[in-house]
């Protein structure tokens, strides 16, 4: 077999693919598929960087598009190129660009070599987790036009959006370097921890005090230098938050938090210099640590996924538009105004509703309605924003602007840019919880201090008083749910379901009805059933090698679904001749002596019922015609199943398409009963159908993909974007499902509701904690030993209880 | 016994100046990616010699 193929096929010395005999450029000796490989090879060559061929892990990138300079020319308008550089000085400029291809670690070779193939660039990093490249350029020397476009002609296209420029790209910084503040103040405690126990333990275990008294004091005055960085440095944000919210009247966790820290350095203090002990800074060093660590686990999130993108970061940058001189200009897409005459290529997105004035429009709508199919529009016809062209270019007139479009004016109202309600609810038990239990602590202080002065007993009393507020410094309480949510996020996104911050969980256990949206969800993309119908005359062996020779030709989704279906061995000899592909409508060609062309049903002429939605392409051999190959959604094999188990748990199951009904008769086995199933909706339909649930008290789940349902996942409880790859853009949301672990939602929930058990059950052992501590507090017996060795005990206890049992409710939940 | 004051002293600064060697880590970004550098680390820095002696060695 091997044998046969090797004087036929070779393959392309740059990406490795097939040649085609006749198509075949030989250059240095080389074979290469076609001119773009050619082209990068010959430019990889040129600047000695050759060594990318030898690489062992190389997995190559095909170059079969062809990269116009000019698509980029807009990256040199000043106020687009202000937005996107992080840095420049008129000299010097820097720009961190996001490449989705980067995957192998010869991409990283390969980019950041970029100096060597363009002299103005002065260095590039890869970073390889983030798929970011950082790169700087001598603006004198070259520009950004030049520079994506090189990385976009070696198979590199950065992915461009204004709006991952603006905000999210400011919040993501700051939360980075929040995650960083975090991590120096843990250290700092962390020494300070480390540091104080250690010089502590002659304490404890006894100094000598007559020969060794001097020795005690000089232990004591260290411990208190290496303490106060850890109180004023790491421990500072909990006493500036409980004065916060004290001002508000609100008394949160940070209360009783602030109240310790301050009653142990000030007692601690106060007895080194009196000279009456050594007082209790290792707790404290150790308090601020633990507490900070717990911080920490919560606020990790993935920093690689984005949950804030708005319709922005699906939209260009900038659009051609037709100048009264006859000419082509690139405009920012902000800048569009009504009136202006834009161009359209193939599989560019349409920014702004707009009438057609000349062309032969075919709108691919999937994102912003879910509708599966291409949608031919006449010459007056009005197009929407967020429509797809697939065929030639087109040429349109703005009618409204893109801030007031169909699609964009979700975003602009009022009640979608409120932020929802219950952020911070994770901690709202807590706090809840931290009230009762700050008037408790604050009554059995007060409590400890007029039973000791009515005892007579003043240095008791105070000492009682104190050691009261030290011991009941709810820092394992503190603890609890940060290490329970955490290791619940975490273990969800191994999962596969990443969630923006661990609030999600409790929303999640909350969740009483789901609601599905139809393609791209419960459907797998680019993977549909296929069936051959026949209408005439069924098809004979060497028609269907025709057939799949033709569909082999072209690049069509539909025309590669023919081929994976057809399943006959393709004999090698024979060759196609006159192939014609007429974008958006068909392929046409002649093998041997049968004519056949593939395509849609008004190309070929074919009538159909206008009821008729399903994806059809039709078959005409020498004129006649056929049958056709019938297209049905495939949906997820997790579904069956995974409706099954919700229904059976009690769980509401609605779904909510853009689509037309005509699946509604498979569907139903999964949704029970046809008024759970909602067809042909809008985006601001789905928006005020999760709106109406949540009127009437239930607690919604939403799972979409597209734009038309980014209204619905916003106004969701928890609003879950589901994607084949969590590299793609994926609307605003709650959280990022893949497609894959779509059948774990069931246990998704199920976790989410028994964290906030464990949750609970942390608490009723931090509080017996507590108790233990207080009895000795009141009678004004706490030693420091008994508190070193308590704090830290219980805080390890509820940290290792939280995270255990949620890790083995996981197991025995997700494990399929 | 006197030198305890001294060995404590220094050990307490030699605590101190790796805390702050960390804090200057942290501050300069080498624990933002902590993953490419290890690939990077990898790569031959030399051309490998004339490709049609490499071809004709294999």
């Amino acid at each position: 077999m091997s044998a046969t193929h090797t004087h036929i096929a070779t393959t392309c010395y740059h990406c490795g693919d097939t040649c085609k005999p006749n198509e075949t450029i030989f250059y240095d000796d080389k074979p290469f598929c076609c001119n773009g490989c050619q082209q990068v090879y010959a430019l990889l060559q040129e600047n000695g960087l050759c060594e990318y061929y030898t690489m062992e892990d190389l997995q190559r990138i095909s170059q079969k598009a062809e990269v116009k300079a000019e698509k980029y020319a807009y990256l040199n308008l000043p106020e687009i190129k202000a937005k996107l550089l992080d840095f420049s000085d008129g000299n010097i400029a820097k720009i961190t660009f996001y490449v989705p291809s980067i995957h192998c670690s010869s991409c990283i070779w390969l980019l950041e070599n970029l100096p060597k193939l363009n002299k103005g660039i002065q260095y590039s990093r890869v970073d390889f987790l983030k798929k970011q490249v950082s790169v700087s350029y001598l603006e004198k020397t070259t520009d950004l036009q030049a520079i994506v476009s090189l990385m976009a002609q070696i198979g590199y296209e950065p992915y461009i959006t204004l709006s991952d420029t603006e905000k999210a790209e400011n919040e993501q910084k700051l939360l980075s370097q929040e995650q960083k503040q975090i991590i120096a103040k843990i250290a700092v405690a962390g020494f300070a921890f480390g540091n104080v126990m250690l010089i502590s333990f002659p304490e404890y275990f006894g100094f000598d005090s007559h020969s060794e008294g001097s020795f005690r004091k000089f232990f004591q005055y260290i411990n208190l230098l290496i303490v106060l960085p850890a109180f004023f440095y790491s421990g500072w944000g909990y006493i500036h938050s409980a004065y916060q919210s004290l001002r508000k009247g609100i008394m949160n966790i940070d209360f009783p938090l602030a109240l310790g820290l301050i009653v142990l350095l000030t007692r601690s203090t106060y007895e080194i210099f009196a000279d009456i002990g050594a007082g209790y800074l290792d707790t404290l060093a150790g308090l601020i640590f633990f507490l900070l660590l717990g911080k920490w686990f919560q606020q990790r999130t993935y920093d690689i996924l984005r949950y804030d993108r708005d319709f922005k970061a699906y939209f260009p940058v900038a659009v051609s538009v037709q100048t009264t001189e006859g000419t082509e200009k690139q405009v920012p897409v902000a800048q569009l105004k009504v009136g202006d005459r834009i161009i359209i290529r193939n599989q560019e997105l349409i920014p702004a509703d707009s009438i057609l004035l000349k062309g032969e429009a075919n709108i691919d709508y999937s994102f912003v309605t879910g509708e599966a199919m291409p949608v031919e529009k006449v010459l007056g016809e009005i197009i929407y924003a967020g429509g797809k062209q697939v065929g030639s270019t087109i040429e349109l007139e703005v009618v409204k602007p893109v801030s007031q479009s169909y699609l964009t004016e979700l975003w602009n109202k009022d009640e979608f840019q409120k932020k929802k309600i219950g952020q911070d609810a994770a901690v709202r038990l807590q706090n809840f919880l931290s009230k009762y239990f700050t008037f408790a602590l604050l009554a059995i202080a007060f409590g400890a201090i007029v039973y000791w002065l009515w005892q007579n007993d003043l240095a008791r009393a105070i000492n009682a008083f104190t050691a009261v507020l030290i011991i009941g410094c709810p820092c394992a309480l503190a603890l609890s749910s940060p290490f329970a949510l955490g290791t619940a996020m975490r273990t969800m996104g191994k999962a596969k379901l990443y969630l923006k911050n661990v609030a999600v969980i409790e929303q999640m256990a909350q969740i009483d009805t789901l609601v599905f949206d139809k393609t791209g969800t419960i459907t797998e993309t680019d993977k549909a059933q296929i069936e051959w119908k026949t209408i005439q005359q069924e098809l004979s062996e060497a028609e269907k090698i025709a057939i799949k020779l033709l569909a082999r030709n072209s690049t069509h989704p539909l025309s590669q679904q023919i081929y994976q279906y057809l399943t006959l061995e393709l004999p090698k000899e024979i060759e196609i001749q006159d192939f014609e592909e007429i974008t958006g409508k068909g392929i046409s060609g002649k093998v041997e002596n049968l004519w056949v062309q593939l395509g849609s049903a008004k190309w070929l002429a074919v009538e159909i019922p206008s009821q008729d939605y399903h994806s059809k392409v039709f078959v005409k051999i020498n004129g006649q015609l056929r049958g056709y190959f019938l297209f049905r959604n495939s949906y997820r094999k997790a579904i069956a199943i995974l409706t099954q188990k919700l229904w059976n748990r009690g769980y509401d199951l609605h779904l909510l398409s853009g689509d037309n009904a005509n699946e509604a008769p498979y569907l139903v086995k999964y949704f029970l009963k046809n008024e759970k199933m909602h067809f042909n909706q809008s985006p601001h339909n789905k928006w005020e159908f999760v709106k109406n649930l949540q009127k009437s008290g239930k607690k919604v789940m939403m799972l979409g993909d597209g734009l038309n349902d980014a209204g619905a996942l916003q106004k969701a409880d928890v609003g879950v974007a589901v994607t084949e790859n969590i590299a793609y853009f994926t609307p605003a949301s709650d959280a990022i499902l893949d497609g894959s672990a779509m059948d774990k939602v069931e246990g998704f929930l199920k976790l989410a509701r028994k964290s906030m058990n464990v949750i609970k059950q942390s608490f009723v052992i931090s509080l017996i904690y507590n108790i233990i501590g207080l009895s000795f507090a009141v009678q004004g017996t706490l030693s420091p030993l008994i508190a070193a060795v308590l704090m830290p005990l219980s805080s390890i206890t509820v940290v290792a209880f939280t995270t255990l049992s949620v890790k083995a409710k996981a197991r025995s939940i997700l494990k399929t | 016994m006197s030198v305890i004051y001294f060995l404590l002293s220094l050990s307490v600064i030699m605590g101190t100046l790796f805390l702050l060697a960390f804090l200057w880590n942290l501050r300069s970004g080498q624990y933002e990616d902590d993953y490419t550098p290890s690939i990077r680390m990898l790569f031959e820095d030399k051309k490998p010699s004339n490709p049609d002696n490499f071809s004709s060695k294999t």
